[in-house]
């Protein structure tokens, strides 16, 4: 464990080191993911401009959920958002190299070309943040001060986790192509190849849907002191930990299926 | 290292036993439907290779040698049989293994394309951690005997194939590696650098006493590197022994080139057959197993004989001449 952790160290310390030697461009990029990620907000601001509320939210208050999701899902994508890139390498079998090097295939796979123009949007989503925290009037008492931190660690471990799902659910959806792949000796696979676009979608539809409500929506209901809409229990406000654990569990083990059911390519 | 293994001869490095690789394909038939059929990539493999071998892998494309390859990494997990790599199972125990091996795909890099040679290489010493000073010794060794001097500051993707070659070969050797697997070395290099990457290996496995295993379709590489040869056709090996049997075993015959000292009519003579006159110049086919002084005394007792040569069987031929059949059967 603390062997897979300095790896992934010194991977990603490779990879900033080789991105500040174009320092310029660094900058530029991250200041690009900083006002494209920015523009979401901007959108939402308009929508404010002719009314106060939004299905019973403030501007602050959607600034708050906006705002902890978007940190939640900056620091997943920038920990270990490169691993969807694993698809690719899988079919075209570089999966290889990175087994028979004395690193586990994961920390490879999350490291590999880590990317930190990707703080341009945890910047952005901290500074919502931030504003929505000095201008909403929350009662603060221990339980809600402790819920920002759980919030957003239990968050970016959600998001974690639906990466490596995507990414261990690669394996599989590549099994069928590369293997056609393998059999025509090159074939051209690209034609052969809607799985990975599905898996897309799959990734998007799980990104919104199952984490939003437990990282977000929940916790937020308590800190901002408002009524379940849904009316379910109070318990599930404080669950994110659990859900959190149940879910890199599952990614866990699917990530470790995926491996096992690597099979290489035919050249 | 070899000295520093308490059973270096009582125990093989690496050994296979009944190994067996089978991929479940799904072969498309019409538009729609598909089947499942199963390629046989490798069946009943046996063979044990001892410290400081240098073995040569060979066989037809799709023969089984890179299968072969990937599982004695541990990329593939075996479908039958048993595999030990120093005392290790691949598969299982692949982390700890990949500090002990090197590999290189002739295919595909094992570097950091966007990075620089040197990069790639502080990086590995890391992740293998390398002592300081034992890879900067070995790293100074390489970029001598490689010339990678002037390439070091070059990221892998600028590198010609024959460069970037040298790099992952160099990458698959810093860490001291008890065994080496090649795979296609040598595929896509002009002479000179294959003849390079030959020196540097002799000098590897004399060296320091690395075993290493190589698959090449170039039987140079095996004539110049390897004491043994293995052949493996359709999964199965076919032959495994030096290359001198491999020449009788493929059932070939050695040419002895006459020169008379006028045109003659085609020699008669036990033991030799005459297949092409040329003025006075005659070949004579033998079989590569006899000796040929015999067959000289015999023709220089009855005809006036000015020169002779022997020309040993191609092992290009003796090869294809093993393929083909093996295809057939
Ligand atoms: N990932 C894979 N999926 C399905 N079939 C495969 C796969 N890898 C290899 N094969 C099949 O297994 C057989 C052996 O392939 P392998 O790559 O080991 O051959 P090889 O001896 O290395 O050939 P070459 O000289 O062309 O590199 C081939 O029939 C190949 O189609
Ligand atoms: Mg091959």
């Amino acid at each position: 464990m603390v062997d897979a952790l300095r790896a992934y160290g010194w991977i990603i310390t490779m990879w900033v080191r080789s991105t500040m030697a174009y320092r310029a461009s660094f900058l530029m990029l991250t200041f690009g993911q900083f006002f494209g990620t920015g523009l979401d907000f901007v959108t939402i601001f308009i929508m404010f401009v002719h009314t106060d509320e939004l299905g019973g939210f403030t501007l602050p208050e959607v600034g708050f959920i906006y705002a902890t999701s978007g940190v939640a899902i900056g620091m997943a994508d920038l920990l270990l958002g490169s691993i969807e890139r694993i698809g690719q390498r899988i079919r075209d079998g570089s999966v290889d190299v990175m087994l028979v090097r004395p690193v586990s295939a994961f920390v490879q796979a999350a490291a590999d070309r880590f990317a930190l123009r990707r703080l341009g949007r945890i910047l952005q989503s901290t500074a919502v943040l931030v504003w929505s925290l000095t201008v909403l009037d929350i009662h603060w008492t221990w339980d809600r001060v402790l819920l920002v931190p759980i919030m957003l660690i239990c968050g970016t471990v959600i998001f974690c986790s639906v990466f490596v799902l995507g990414a261990a659910f690669q394996f599989a959806a590549s099994d069928a192509a590369q293997v056609a792949n393998a059999f025509t000796y090159g074939g051209n696979f690209l034609t052969q190849y809607p799985p990975t676009i599905f898996a897309k979608d799959l990734i998007k539809a799980a990104t919104f849907a199952i984490p939003l409500a437990f990282v977000n929506w929940m916790p937020a209901l308590h800190i901002l002191d408002r009524a379940d809409p849904l009316g379910l229990p109070k318990a599930f406000q404080f669950a994110s930990p659990i859900a959190a654990a149940a879910i890199t569990l599952v990614a866990g083990l699917a990530w470790r299926a995926g491996i096992r059911s690597y099979r290489s390519t035919g050249s | 290292m070899t000295t520093t293994q308490p059973h270096p001869k009582t125990s093989p490095l690496i050994e296979l036993s009944g190994i067996a690789k089978t991929f479940v394909v799904r072969r498309r038939v019409g538009r729609l439907r598909r089947t499942r059929a199963e390629v046989h990539a490798v069946s009943d493999l046996s063979f044990t290779v001892s410290r400081g071998e240098m073995v040569g892998y060979i066989g037809p494309n799709g023969a089984g040698k890179s299968t072969t390859i990937k599982m004695l990494t541990g990329i593939l997990v075996p479908s039958a049989g048993l595999l030990r790599v120093a005392g290790i199972e691949p598969s299982r125990e692949r982390i700890q293994l990949a500090r002990r091996i090197g590999v290189v795909f002739g295919q595909r890099t094992t570097l950091w394309w966007d990075l620089p040679l040197r990069d790639s290489f502080g990086l590995l010493r890391r992740i293998y951690k390398i002592p300081p000073a034992r890879y900067r010794e070995n790293l100074d060794r390489f970029v001598d005997l490689l010339d990678l001097g002037p390439l070091l500051d070059v990221p892998v993707r600028q590198l010609s194939l024959g460069q970037r070659m040298r790099g992952d070969i160099t990458a698959a050797l810093l860490h001291d590696p008890e065994v080496l697997y090649l795979d296609e070395p040598t595929i896509g290099l002009d002479i000179v650098s294959k003849a390079r990457v030959r020196e540097f290996l002799r000098e590897v496995n004399a060296g320091q006493g690395t075993t290493v295993l190589l698959t090449t379709h170039d039987l140079t590489d095996i004539e110049q590197l390897c004491s043994r040869v293995m052949v493996i056709d359709h999964g199965r090996l076919m032959y495994d022994g030096d290359l001198d049997g491999l020449h009788s075993l493929g059932d070939s015959e050695r040419t002895l080139v006459v020169d008379l000292a006028e045109p003659l009519p085609a020699i008669e003579v036990d033991g030799g057959r005459v297949v092409r006159v040329d003025g006075p110049r005659q070949w004579l086919a033998f079989p590569a197993a006899a000796s040929a002084a015999p067959l000289v005394a015999a023709i220089a007792d009855r005809y006036p004989l000015a020169d002779l040569s022997i020309q040993e069987p191609a092992i290009e031929a003796v090869i294809a001449r093993m393929y083909a059949e093996g295809v057939a059967s």
